[in-house]
């Protein structure tokens, strides 16, 4: 394998500015690797769309102006020249962005999201866009209508979803970074069983504009790579306020990047760890629970004060989720009608009006998933059920919210192993939506509070990699990159390497194992 | 289904069993110079579909942003019908599917309006000042217009194909909803136009709206029911939509008074549902059945956050606010010195802005009132338009007066002249010059034909010498008739006293 591929973000970033290598040379390195192990009938499937010429002019552009020299490489953005890949539920100009839907298929968006603005200012060749569960809707990325990704783990198994796509790009070496989208764990959960890091930054953190939207007081933008410290660069650099997203924060980025390298002492000196009692024991596989007792202990010998939090609240929270999400989806979703744009499907018989053309093209446009939730939320939202449903689970979001913040009076973060299980086989639970719903039981009540979380590789069960997770109060989202710097070094001094060096090689041409 | 009726039942007969209840939901556009939630421009009339962003078409990743000065403006119409304001209050989607919406849900308000509980005084054509209440102004944003080709009624239902103009998508609206308006009895035509004249007045004193009913600047649903007198139970209401003048305000609500009653006393049931108006018969007829169950499935709009007032942006827009326009009447006819019943006279014409503009720009009060009241009010009526849609201007008047004042041409031509000003022949003056109309007082023309009438009609001319000045006046005629109209009549006279010896 190219060593190239292997680097961190960070450290690619490092021989870029020293020139030991060229931007040319990484972006190509990855096109490489995506050529050799992501197509084929067992690759791992993580791109839809592989932005080559954009990607190499962009880092000629890179290179040039390191050449150059002088003030304008002097401001260049630290990671300028490291190639990245977007999930494809953020817009992109030149690039097609599908959300994974045959309703979107061939859609050429007119306009940049505000977080692909500041990619380009910063000048990251973007590598294409990445798979996911069609719309953000699943927990597997087996609801993409272009086929499912593979876990580079475990060609057989799911990557997890929705941002399937971006967790195993960067878990099989094909990008160093990514972008994901996270509505009840769309990032975390994939970052667990793949291996990788992920973030979602508090609601607000990064503007969401230019983000499909599933459920929009739930989704989140946020970083996909392989170190914390990855992470802390990528979120400071899509992070900030945005006029375009009236929900965004309107204050500074917190200095996260500070916040990694403290961590990455060891040190936990200090720190209020609190443990979930409603989010381990029962419902979690004895490998998970055993990986994240290991890393209490490993904590609480670094330093940590670990404490038992409650939080009696979130038995309701996945009900609470499916209604509010739903509600949202169902809305939101709406504008997918073959009138303005992408895909129109006309009636094959009958008369051609409005409302048949709609109804066709909706038919043909959507999968079953997503069929499933807009109906899901359409009744929740109906008058007579309304206040049942959309209004119970308003106000179970503030129970929610409640006992988190009864939780923060006790613990500087809270954790929790990010899902219950390790990467399940493809296929094994695609019939059974309440089985895949509950993958996110330990990732949704950070949604439903606004509040940021993290996950970090915790080791291997029967080979799989397991997540554990951490959570900060809303705009603490630094205390995540103390916490899991620190947790990251202390499980890496143990293995003596990254997680991800324990994957198995993936093999050429077929994309299998070797 | 809707019953038939083809006879109505005589408006004051019908009004000796029933009596009417009103309500009305009058839509102002604001003249904010970007839309509610985009950048993309406020503007009339431009080429479709190019005053549009990614958000006003709905592109899939767009987010809304709330326009402050929309906001400002409907808080001042709030203040203005002597609403509460809200001190904080949300936006909520209405979601429906229909083309001209390109999100397929309207961002709009509903259980918490930025404006409730209010009222607004209104003068009817007598005086007397009947008081609607204001429920709510809340804020939203209008619709794409959609215009359906082929077909014979211009509705969606049988058209071959419609075209869809994004520019008009987002376009901030204030909504106006009153309170069931009860007590206006047989008024209730005239009460109908004058609180939507009411309100047009505001918006257009405020600046908030170009208050311009046929662009659908201001736009009326205008909700009528009959109750038997006496009964305390409200009877089943229609909706007719978007009734687009003043006068039409009237017409409709008086064809639907004249209508249900037909349906009641026919022992059939009035289906709740809403109208459409045409202008052309002066009918309504049924649209789409409507119900308390229609189903918007409403719910707070997660992209925005909530809109927060405090006392002091509040009292800041209320100094802003211009002269209540009660007041403003008050002053205007002290200024004026009209009487009373000329007042009201002008008022109810909907022509106050007319005369202030008319008398700002030069003429006497007097003046200004016996153009506009006057011939105009006679042309608008043989036309069967609103005064302001005659084409009629200030400047015409003023111009058409100081020809009367240099004695160019006299009032009866004048008025001519206004026809062929509303024929739309050009401003006066181009009209007297084209037509050859200007009066005749070149003396040796005009001192010819008074010596022809004075040789004629020497009897005449007797009892003016015997003091009965009076008789001039059989003069004229003949004078007239040999300047084809065009003499000044004053001058006549001057001259027919000048040749009897009789002058000063």
């Amino acid at each position: 394998m190219n060593e190239i591929i292997r680097l961190s973000a960070t450290e690619l970033a490092a021989k870029l500015r020293a020139g030991e290598i060229t931007s040319v040379a990484a972006v190509q390195a990855h096109l490489d690797r995506i050529a050799e192990v992501d197509g084929g009938e067992h690759g791992v499937h993580a791109f839809l769309h592989v932005n080559t010429e954009e990607a190499l002019a962009v880092a000629a552009e890179v290179d040039a102006i390191r050449a150059a020299g002088g003030a304008e490489a002097e401001a260049l953005h630290p990671f300028a020249g490291v190639p990245i890949a977007i999930k494809d539920l953020i817009v992109t100009k030149g690039q097609p962005t599908t959300a994974a839907s045959k309703m979107l298929e061939g859609w050429m968006s007119p306009y940049d999201a505000t977080v692909i603005e500041k990619i380009r200012a910063a000048k990251l060749p973007m590598l294409g866009k990445t798979n996911l569960d069609e719309f953000a809707m699943g927990s597997s990325t087996e609801h993409s209508a272009y086929g499912a990704t593979r876990n580079p783990w475990d060609l057989n198994r799911i990557p997890g979803g929705s941002g399937g796509g971006s967790a195993a790009a960067v878990a099989a070496f094909e990008a160093p970074l990514a972008l994901g989208t996270d509505t009840g764990g769309s990032i975390r959960q994939p970052g667990a069983v793949t291996g990788t890091v992920g973030v979602k930054p508090t609601y607000g953190g990064v503007s969401r504009y230019g983000a499909i939207a599933m459920a929009s007081s739930l989704d989140q933008i946020g970083p996909v790579t392989r170190t914390v410290l990855d992470s802390a660069y990528l979120h400071e650099l899509i992070g900030g306020h945005d006029a375009a997203d009236s929900t965004s924060l309107n204050e500074p980025v917190p200095a996260l990047i500070a916040a990694a390298e403290t961590g990455a002492s060891g040190d936990m000196t200090g720190v209020r760890v609190g443990v979930i009692k409603e989010l381990q024991g029962e419902g979690y596989e004895a490998g998970v629970q055993a990986r994240f007792d290991e890393s209490l202990e490993a904590l609480r010998a670094a330093g940590a004060e670990i404490v038992e939090v409650s939080c009696p609240n979130f038995k309701y929270a996945l009900g609470a989720y499916y209604l509010i999400s739903t509600s949202e989806v169902s809305s939101n979703l709406a504008k997918f009608d073959g009138v303005r744009f992408g895909t129109r499907v006309l009636p094959t018989e009958g008369p051609l009006t409005i409302e048949r053309v709609m109804g066709a093209t909706r038919a043909a446009g959507f999968g079953e998933e997503v069929k499933r939730r807009i109906i899901l939320g359409t009744y929740a939202l109906s008058a007579g059920y309304y206040d049942a449903y959309y209004g119970s689970a308003q106000k179970v979001r503030t129970l929610i919210q409640r006992d988190f913040e009864a939780a923060f009076e006790h613990a500087d973060v809270l954790i929790s192993p990010t899902c219950p299980t390790v990467a399940f086989e493809l296929g094994s639970k695609v019939d059974d939506p309440l089985a895949m719903y509950l993958n996110d039981i330990a990732t949704i009540p950070a949604n439903m509070a606004g509040i940021p979380g993290i996950t970090i590789p915790g080791g291997l069960s029967e080979g799989l990699p397991v997540g554990i997770q951490f959570l900060a109060p809303a705009r603490e989202d630094a205390r995540l990159y103390r916490a899991g710097a620190a947790l990251e070094k202390l499980l890496e001094d143990k293995w003596g390497g990254r997680l991800l060096d324990q994957a198995p090689e993936l093999s050429a041409a077929t994309g299998g194992v070797a | 289904m809707t019953s038939h009726i083809d006879e109505l039942v005589d408006f004051d007969v019908a009004l000796e069993k029933y009596d009417p209840v009103l309500g009305f939901e009058v839509h102002v556009e604001l003249n904010t110079k970007t839309k509610m939630f985009s950048a993309a421009p406020n503007v009339f009339g431009d080429t479709p579909n190019t005053n549009v962003t990614p958000v006003c078409l709905g592109l899939p990743g767009v987010l809304p942003v709330v326009n402050k000065t929309a906001v400002e403006y409907a808080i001042m119409i709030g203040l203005a019908l002597n609403c509460k304001i809200a001190e904080r209050c949300g936006f909520a989607r209405k979601n429906y599917f229909y083309p001209d919406t390109p999100k397929n849900f309207q961002t709009s308000q509903y259980d918490d309006p930025i404006a409730y509980d209010g009222w607004i005084d209104i003068e009817l054509e007598d005086g007397e000042v009947f008081r609607v209440e204001i429920e709510r102004a809340h804020m939203e944003e209008d619709a794409g217009k959609l215009t359906h080709m082929g077909g014979s009624t211009g509705r969606i239902q049988g058209a071959d194909y419609s075209l869809v103009d994004y520019n008009r998508s987002g376009v901030p609206l204030v909504e106006i909803v009153t309170k069931t308006i009860e007590g206006a009895g047989k008024r209730a035509p005239e009460l109908a136009k004058a609180y939507v004249a009411a309100i047009r007045e505001i918006v257009k004193a405020l600046d908030v709206s170009d208050a311009k009913m046929e662009r659908g600047n201001v736009r009326c649903d205008a909700n009528v029911s009959l109750m038997l007198k006496g009964a305390e139970k409200f009877g089943t209401r229609t909706e007719t939509k978007n009734v687009n003048s003043l006068r039409a305000v009237e017409h409709a609500v008086r064809f639907e008074i004249e209508r249900h009653a037909a349906v009641l006393n026919s022992g059939a049931a009035i289906v709740q549902e809403t109208r459409h108006w045409h202008e052309d018969t002066r009918t309504t007829t049924s649209g789409r059945p409507k119900s308390d169950a229609d189903d918007y499935r409403y719910f707070p709009e997660p992209d925005l956050v909530p809109v927060v007032t405090t006392l002091e942006w509040i009292e800041e827009l209320r100094s802003r606010l211009p002269e209540p326009p009660a007041e403003r009447r008050k002053r205007l006819q002290a200024d004026w010195g009209y009487s009373d019943a000329e007042f009201r006279d002008v008022v109810n014409a909907g022509i106050t802005e007319q005369i202030e503009e008319t008398i700002a720009a030069g003429t006497t009060a007097a003046v200004a009132r016996k153009w506009w009241m006057g011939e105009i009010a006679r042309l608008a009526n043989a036309a069967d338009k609103d005064v302001i849609d005659l084409g009629v201007t200030p400047a015409t008047i003023v111009e058409l007066n100081s020809l009367i004042e240099a004695k160019k041409i006299n009032d009866k031509i004048a008025r001519q002249v206004l026809e062929y000003v509303v024929g739309g022949e050009g401003t006066p003056s181009e009209i007297v010059e084209k037509r050859s109309l200007a009066v005749v007082n070149d003396d040796s023309a005009l001192g010819a034909a008074v010596d022809d009438a004075i040789a004629a009609m020497p009897d005449v001319v007797e009892k003016i010498k015997a003091g009965k000045m009076a008789a001039i006046g059989a003069l004229m005629g003949p004078v007239m008739k040999a300047t084809r109209g065009q003499a000044d009549a004053g001058r006549v006279r001057e001259l027919v006293l000048e040749k009897l010896g009789l002058a000063g």
